[in-house]
């Protein structure tokens, strides 16, 4: 797959700024988004979809995290977000943060000892 | 144009019962420059390590749009980054975080949500990792302290480098080869565990 063509500028920043329609953060959803956050593409493209937002729902057949889209498709996580927001905002994505040891519930052991005996097994 | 299965219609329910139970961890590999971040995600992952980016521009700060960025300079901040599959459903994803920590703040909450985090140290340049074990307490991320075994460097011990690091006595120090795969899981195992005591220490004293 070849990537998408750099604008003229130096930084490719022009390339983003068209990509996203001038948004550099997403509006509300995806401000949560994580680089660890998983993506699964809830639908098929439709026929005429922007091709950013095509392949990302090709990428993210399987499970996929964040900062993996953006490697695949070469763009920053700020732009990916707002790209993702617009996927989630119209369903086609969802999107499952990743699960922290610790939060309001307190620890969660269970989850630590799956990490442990999934690491002691590789 | 073959689309992998993309136009059959029963695509979103398939997925569905296949993902509905994936769930990610994050683990995040800190250290100075030079300490082995990226090899020890690059010996431990099951995929080649990829890099991910975050653009940072001088305007990033409160600002709504990109309207008239191009002018102004932006900054690369790149992670490294691996995964390994704990089980069908769970995945690790491991960070090194970049070299120049006064970046780090820039990412808004890259340590946020990490299970927990390898501080990475070269006995050589116990210095060049002051500052990650410093955010790590300020940020009160669970840690442990990896000593990078590098081969001309002479043996430290655990005691000694615990003082010049000024680290409490509650955070582990082990000593590892960032090359090496069961070494570096070996790490991580030592980080969960860690994590865990933490854990149930602090619900016994609720």
């Amino acid at each position: 797959m070849t990537g998408p063509q750099r604008g003229p500028g130096r930084t490719g920043l022009e390339r983003y700024y068209v990509l996203t329609g001038g948004r550099c953060a997403p509006a509300t959803k995806a401000a949560t988004l994580d680089v660890a956050t998983l993506i699964v593409a809830r639908s098929a493209p439709a026929p005429g979809t922007q091709p950013e937002h095509d392949a990302i729902l090709r990428w993210s057949r399987d499970p996929l995290s964040v900062a993996e889209l953006g490697a695949h498709l070469g763009l920053p996580f700020n732009i990916l977000s707002v790209l993702l927001a617009d996927l989630l905002h119209t369903g086609q994505v969802e999107a499952r943060d990743p699960v922290a040891g610790t939060g309001d519930r307190g620890p969660d052991l269970a989850l630590l000892e799956e990490v442990l005996s999934g690491l002691q097994r590789l | 144009m073959d689309f992998n299965g993309f136009d059959q219609p029963a695509f979103p329910q398939r997925a569905e019962a296949l993902h509905a139970g994936s769930r990610s961890v994050k683990v995040m590999v800190a250290g100075g420059f030079g300490t082995g971040k990226t090899t020890m995600v690059g010996s431990v992952s099951e995929i080649v390590p990829l890099t991910t980016e975050e653009t940072l521009t001088q305007a990033s700060v409160g600002v709504d749009d990109l309207v008239g960025v191009a002018d102004k300079k932006s900054t690369t901040v790149s992670l490294d980054f691996g995964r390994i599959s704990l089980n069908e459903q769970l995945v690790l994803y491991l960070f090194g975080t970049p070299g120049q920590e006064r970046f780090w703040f820039l990412w808004n909450g890259l340590f946020k949500g990490a299970l927990g985090a390898v501080v990475l140290v070269d006995t050589r340049r116990l210095r060049s990792s002051f500052r990650a074990i410093e955010e790590m307490e300020r940020l009160e991320v669970p840690f442990v302290i990896a000593l990078n075994v590098f081969p001309d460097a002479r043996n430290h011990p655990v005691d000694e480098v615990r003082e010049a690091l000024a680290v409490s006595p509650h955070t582990p120090i082990v000593t590892c080869d960032a090359r090496d795969r069961v070494s570096s899981r070996d790490v991580l195992i030592a980080l969960v565990r860690h994590i865990k005591e933490r854990s149930v220490a602090a619900l016994e004293s609720r």
